[in-house]
């Protein structure tokens, strides 16, 4: 072969660019994330509550779009009830409403937000999310970071 | 005709797809086999190809160049359209791969009316190139945003390339700028070669079939992100088991993942028969590749085969003694 050494030393970098994944994840237990929906935060609810706002397989698919609805109605249209497909009502707010249940692993102060940022000593990737546990274990597995922290982040006053 | 056999061709494996995304008996063999007998054909295929291709003997230096050779001291080279040396060559190409240099000096050439009857005239075109770069730049930078779905931890600079990419946060989820770009070049290359007479005499189901199957691709990628949605965490666990070789098929993943992967599929086991391989084949272009020496060094084509020589100094030797009888003068007494 004419210039052999060459196509040859190529083809192993190609063959190792396309294989990076096999490598990469070598050894590795293939574990997704953990979502608990059945968290201490939502047992302390009355039966009648522990229901989402809409159903699970609707809220996987579309709770961006959600949120984003219901950022439109109550910033912009100051309506601040959520009628969901069943007629039942809800208050928008993704403080007191979607972080009631769905907030960290702590049910003492469900409704704080969670710095993981700031809590997870050595870590200072930003683009890691800052978002409650929830959020950020399907968050942080996908690569998807939410925008809704640019708005809702804690005051650094009140973390002193 | 030649688009319509391939616009069938594309139809016919979408109706599969769709066949084997709705029948949850299928799903082992659309999301786990498939795809790991068209990434064995790919690797296996693309270095059957480069192979084959090394084989072949490269006798002559033949660079096209458009730059001063080296030449007097008091004349400028041009170091990197003419270079004589490894780093220039290195340039050359890096500038060829990622730039599409030689496509960026594509012309047009046209017969126009003049005052004294038609005349041939030439223009630059630029079109192509770009409607290239940006196809191949999209397709580079989607291909590494889905590298999100093959590695875990995902490593930063994809996430960097990823929210890079959705930079315009236009709607939820937030709409890439690669995916607007790779469907805006593909449908300008797809419509280049039906509307430009010249350019549709020439072109053939091979040049049809590989545009209609990226433009599938791509729109099943987008109806899947925005439309018909899937379980994210569900299609990532399934790639991690692909890439630890121990495959997951976990349920309710949604039939437009299995329609996306089998058309990638299909479209990587298709990749070393046909004209995409010029991928690979763009590191081999003998034209690009060589340092233009060919009158510095000498060059010897390698399959001289050996001549027999004989020199006057050793015919002299042979004949010496007679030659001197004769009166023939000799070189060395």
């Amino acid at each position: 072969m004419y210039k052999g050494g060459k196509i040859f030393a190529s083809l192993i970098i190609f063959a190792a660019l396309f294989t990076i994944p096999f490598f990469y994840n070598m050894g590795k237990v293939n574990a997704g994330p953990d979502v608990a929906l059945n968290t201490a935060a939502i047992q302390q609810l009355p039966a009648s509550e522990q229901q989402c706002v809409e159903s699970p397989e609707f809220m996987r698919a579309n709770h961006m779009q959600l949120l984003n609805q219901w950022r439109e109605e109550a910033v912009r249209n100051g309506q601040t009830v959520y009628v969901n497909s069943q007629g039942k009502e809800f208050e928008i707010s993704l403080q007191d409403t979607c972080l009631k249940c769905h907030a960290t692993e702590s049910a003492s102060k469900p409704a704080v937000l969670n710095n993981p940022v700031s809590t997870t000593a050595g870590v200072s990737n930003p683009a890691l999310n800052e978002s409650p546990e929830f959020c950020a274990s399907c968050h942080d597995y996908s690569a998807v970071k939410p925008q809704c922290w640019s708005c809702h982040f804690e005051p650094k006053e009140a973390a002193k | 005709m030649k688009v319509l056999f391939s616009f069938l061709a594309v139809i016919l494996l979408i109706l599969v797809a769709t066949m084997g995304a709705f029948i949850t008996n299928l799903h082992y063999v659309f999301g786990i086999i498939i795809p790991y007998l068209a990434f064995a054909m790919f690797v296996g295929g693309f270095i059957y190809r480069v192979v084959k291709w090394g084989r072949s003997p490269v006798p002559f230096r033949i660079p096209t160049t458009i730059g001063q050779q080296k030449s007097l001291p008091w004349i400028k080279q041009n170091k990197i359209e003419n270079p004589t040396s490894a780093l220039g060559v290195i340039v050359r190409m890096a500038m060829e791969v990622l730039f599409f240099r030689s496509l960026f000096r594509n012309t047009k050439t046209e017969l126009r009316e003049g005052q004294n009857g038609p005349e041939l005239s030439y223009g630059s075109a630029k079109w192509l190139w770009l409607g290239s770069l940006f196809f191949h730049w999209s397709f580079l930078i989607i291909i590494i945003r889905h590298l999100r779905f093959f590695l875990e931890p995902i490593p930063f600079a994809v996430q960097i390339l990823e929210s890079v990419d959705g930079m315009l946060q236009i709607g939820l989820p937030a709409i890439y700028l690669t995916d607007v770009f790779i469907l805006v070049a593909v449908t300008y290359l797809f419509l280049r070669r039906i509307i430009v007479p010249q350019v549709k005499y020439i072109s053939l189901p091979a040049d049809f079939f590989p545009l209609f199957m990226l433009m599938s691709i791509a729109i099943s990628g987008i109806l899947m992100r925005y439309f018909y949605k899937v379980d994210l965490v569900a299609v990532k666990q399934l790639a991690i088991g692909l890439a630890t070789f121990q495959p997951v098929l976990p349920t309710g993943i949604g039939p437009m993942f299995f329609i996306h992967i089998f058309l990638v599929s299909i479209l990587f086991a298709y990749f070393p028969m046909s004209k995409l391989m010029h991928m690979g084949g763009i590191f081999m272009s003998p034209t690009r590749n060589m340092i233009s020496n060919n009158r510095m060094v000498r060059h010897i084509n390698p399959w001289n085969p050996e001549v027999e020589v004989h020199t006057y100094a050793q015919y002299e030797d042979e004949f010496r003694e007679k030659m001197k009888k004769a009166g023939i003068p000799v070189e060395k007494e």
